[in-house]
């Protein structure tokens, strides 16, 4: 009898790892196929942008990790609860047990949820550190927050030497450009495929904040104070974030846009803005009344 | 009066998250011309449902009325006290209020910039006097917490009831001692944080302003070390609202008692040490971050072992479900949900693809607005026949459960799926691609709203009714000391102390 119990007891084990494992592949293909968007979200996504650099990828793949611990925690609870109240209520059982301590009870209860977060704990150290510790920059960009546009500053020792502003495009100006309203804007950040960029990342104003989703990057600019942050992808396209710390009217209207490009065409689009932005930079301020 | 000054001020702060949720059914600016007036809307709701909705209810409204009952005290320790600190919250409130028809960033009014109010934001990006009706707002309602704070810890430690040792008292009084200890320890720096503000504001001094050699995350650092604590302020007299009813209607003691009352204590005193997991993305050090994603782990041992015990003390039991019931049973699982995320937030390194998303909105509406609020709903259901000595029939809480279940779950299970995409907070308009879950949770949104409308018939037929409630309505699991007064309780409750004996667990 107890042996057929352990059998039975094996099969359902079985059974649910398959399960767990379907249901895995399953929320796994929707999040990466179906729905999400790479650069930007898409319609009734359910989980996070195609990450497209190493830290973001890891980032996914331990959230998609630790979101099945966390759904099978949630309906352990939910369990216990329609277990509870089916067996314990008042016709079902009327007399209650008098029980109110079982030592090995609240040890277990309290030593292996710690051990599953030691468990969590060890891939998110590991993506920490891959985040915070900054590689050696092939390319260093600097993005400064205003109210509300961001700007970026190329240095001169890496063929830059200039800067420019990022505004988002207005409704038709996105259509026009065939890009997706509210994420658009007039220049975007340009930069090459598979080369590990810094963003030193700097508030002129108040705090804004630089966020890529698909990069796996989020860093408040703080006036003040510079932050940095790094990311490097080798798929080239265009990455679309939104300011991620409230900067007051216009918050929602100061979109961030990457675009990543092969190395030869960034050479190429460095030489012409270089000229492009300087000649703006040049150019007498026009005042509001002419 | 706590408890109705709360439902007041629920229906303004209601009201502005109804708005918002109108003018976020759809993308492009439907209702607020001016996104500005959105902030506002945001900042407005969160000041409001924080200092004047959950905390006048849980720890002004069932705190002050249950505590000394529980203990068997004849009143709190300072009744006069617990007078200046109601009355400071209607004025507190009127400023605040005042504040929202008050020039705050150029061209127009009210305070922008979300309940943490950030400098240079708060400083530089609102010239305008708003934010200072604000913060002497704050001040008020932080003047009338601590003197609440203070009644309590006397109240606690000094009038139990000859024979109730601490180890022998209702959770609902451990868990308002902790309360009282958080209030008292983290409000103070609030105040501080708040002064230095107001003066960087008007008197010229840069504390938070870099271009005189100031911090602004200096800011960050004083308001978490109060707004992390704030939090478990808020949830900790549910903790202890929900240990009685699950304990009451199954008929059982508290399982694992002294676990539950020190779990209690280890997430007041480990909540002052976390505070940082608000700032993963503020260019913290890599040995900082590590440290606090260490520490917020840790908060989730003492909560499932809650969670657990609570589940436990139903386990054998003969459960009635009553209305209060199902809110509390309602809560367990909406905690859960809630704490959970949590979980994943607390690691820092996949906070930097959610901080500041709508997952951390859904998040925090899990454990505050279902859960603080559930709990609000089922001290309702579970005490009103004692505070009122009516009975409001029970088919209307558990219709007041389900729609409000319903309602929440749709409204904001979704803001999970549009956080993890991506979709920043505090955003009045969004791109295309988040519509359809917007619009999801705006329904959800209406469906909560209408269950309020439950809720108030409830009250109404309650007090239009001849039925009048007896000492102990909910029969032999109730055993706490309130239910051995008349319904309502006399005036000087317990003029002849009660003397505990035996084991209460």
């Amino acid at each position: 009898m107890a042996r057929r119990c352990v059998q039975g007891e094996e099969t359902i084990m079985i059974r649910w790892r398959n399960g767990a494992a379907a249901l895995a592949t399953l929320t796994a293909g929707f999040v990466s196929e179906a729905f999400a968007g790479t650069g930007q979200p898409s319609p009734w996504q359910l989980g996070m942008q195609t990450p497209v650099t190493e830290s973001a990828i890891f980032l996914n793949n331990m959230h998609d990790g630790v979101n099945i611990v966390i759904a099978l925690i949630s309906l352990f609870v939910l369990a216990l609860l329609i277990i509870v109240i089916f067996r314990f209520n008042e016709k079902a059982n009327p007399v209650p047990s008098k029980t109110t301590h079982h030592t090995g009870l609240e040890i277990a209860w309290t030593l292996i949820p710690a051990l599953i977060l030691v468990g969590i704990s060890i891939p998110s150290f590991r993506l920490l550190k891959m985040q915070i510790e900054l590689p050696k920059a092939d390319i260093t960009v600097k993005a400064v927050g205003h109210q509300w546009y961001w700007s970026y500053e190329y240095p001169q020792d890496q063929g830059g030497g200039f800067g420019y502003d990022s505004y988002m495009l207005d409704p038709e100006g996105a259509k026009k450009a065939n890009q997706p309203n509210l994420l658009a804007v007039d220049n975007e950040l340009v930069l090459p495929a598979g080369k590990t960029v810094v963003v030193q990342v700097v508030g002129q104003d108040v705090i804004h904040n630089f966020a890529i989703p698909s990069f796996g990057v989020r860093m408040d600019a703080v006036p003040g104070r510079l932050n940095q942050t790094w990311f490097k992808t080798d798929v080239e396209g265009l990455y679309y974030g939104q300011c991620s710390r409230l900067c007051g009217a216009n918050h929602a209207f100061m979109p961030i846009a990457v675009r990543i490009v092969s190395p030869e065409k960034y050479a190429a689009w460095l030489v012409d803005a270089k000229k492009k932005y300087a000649e703006i930079d040049a150019k007498p301020v026009q005042v509001a009344a002419e | 009066m706590y408890l109705i000054f709360a439902i007041v001020a629920g229906l303004v702060g209601g009201f502005l998250s109804i708005m918002m949720r109108l003018e976020l059914a759809e993308p492009g600016l439907q209702y607020f011309s001016n996104p500005q007036t959105y902030n506002v809307f945001v900042t407005g709701h969160g000041l409001i449902m924080v200092f004047f909705v959950v905390m006048p209810a849980v720890i002004g409204g069932y705190g002050n009325w249950f505590v000394p009952l529980m203990i068997g005290a004849p009143d709190m320790a300072f009744p006069r006290m617990n007078n200046i600190s109601f009355w400071l919250l209607p004025a507190s409130l009127s400023l605040l209020l005042i504040s929202l028809f008050v020039e705050g960033a150029p061209g127009s009014n009210g305070f922008g910039g979300g309940w943490t109010v950030y400098p240079p934001l708060s400083v530089a990006g609102h010239p305008g006097p708003a934010l200072d009706f604000g913060i002497l707002s704050l001040h008020l309602a932080g003047a009338s917490s601590i003197l609440g704070a203070i009644n309590f810890i006397t109240t606690i430690l000094n009038m139990r009831a000859p024979g109730m040792t601490m180890h022998k008292m209702p959770l609902f009084a451990w868990a308002l001692l902790v309360t009282a200890f958080l209030l008292l320890l983290s409000l103070p720096v609030l105040a501080g944080a708040i002064t230095m503000l107001l003066t960087d504001r008007n008197f010229g001094t840069s504390f938070f302003d870099p271009t005189n050699g100031g911090d602004p995350i200096l800011y960050q650092h004083l308001f978490w070390f109060f707004g992390h604590p704030e939090v478990y302020i808020m949830i900790l007299p549910g903790f202890g609202i929900v240990s009685h009813i699950i304990s009451t209607f199954s008929k059982k003691p508290i399982f694992g008692y002294l676990g539950m009352a020190y779990a209690m204590v280890a997430i007041g005193a480990v909540g002052f040490i976390v505070w940082a997991h608000h700032m993963y993305t503020a260019g913290l050090a890599l040995n900082t971050q590590r440290y606090f994603v260490f520490a917020t782990m840790v908060i989730a041992v003492p909560t499932g072992v809650k969670i657990f015990s609570w589940i436990a003390t139903m386990w054998g039991g003969s459960i009635r479900f009553s209305a209060a019931m199902h809110w509390a049973m309602g809560f367990i699982f909406l905690f859960t949900v809630g704490g959970v995320t949590g979980v994943v937030l607390s690691n820092a390194g996949l906070d930097r693809n959610l901080h500041n998303t709508y997952y951390v909105v859904a998040h925090f509406h899990y454990v505050l607005s279902l859960g603080a609020v559930f709990s609000i709903f089922a001290a309702w259901y579970y005490w009103f026949p004692k505070m009122s000595g009516r009975i409001i029939p029970e088919w209307i809480g558990k219709l007041h459960f389900w729609v409000a279940f319903i309602g929440a779950n749709i409204l904001f299970f979704p803001m999970h799926f549009t956080g993890l995409a991506g979709m920043p907070r505090h955003y009045v308009d969004y791109p295309e691609a988040f519509a359809g879950w917007n619009k999801i949770s705006s329904y959800g949104s209406y469906i909560f709203a209408f269950g309020l409308l439950i809720f108030f018939y409830g009250i109404l037929k309650a007090f239009m009714s001849p039925v009048r409630a007896a000492n102990s309505p909910w029969g032999e699991g109730a055993t706490t000391l309130e239910w051995s007064l008349t319904s309502p309780p006399p005036h000087h409750q317990f003029e002849t102390l009660p003397h505990i004996s035996g084991d209460g667990h």
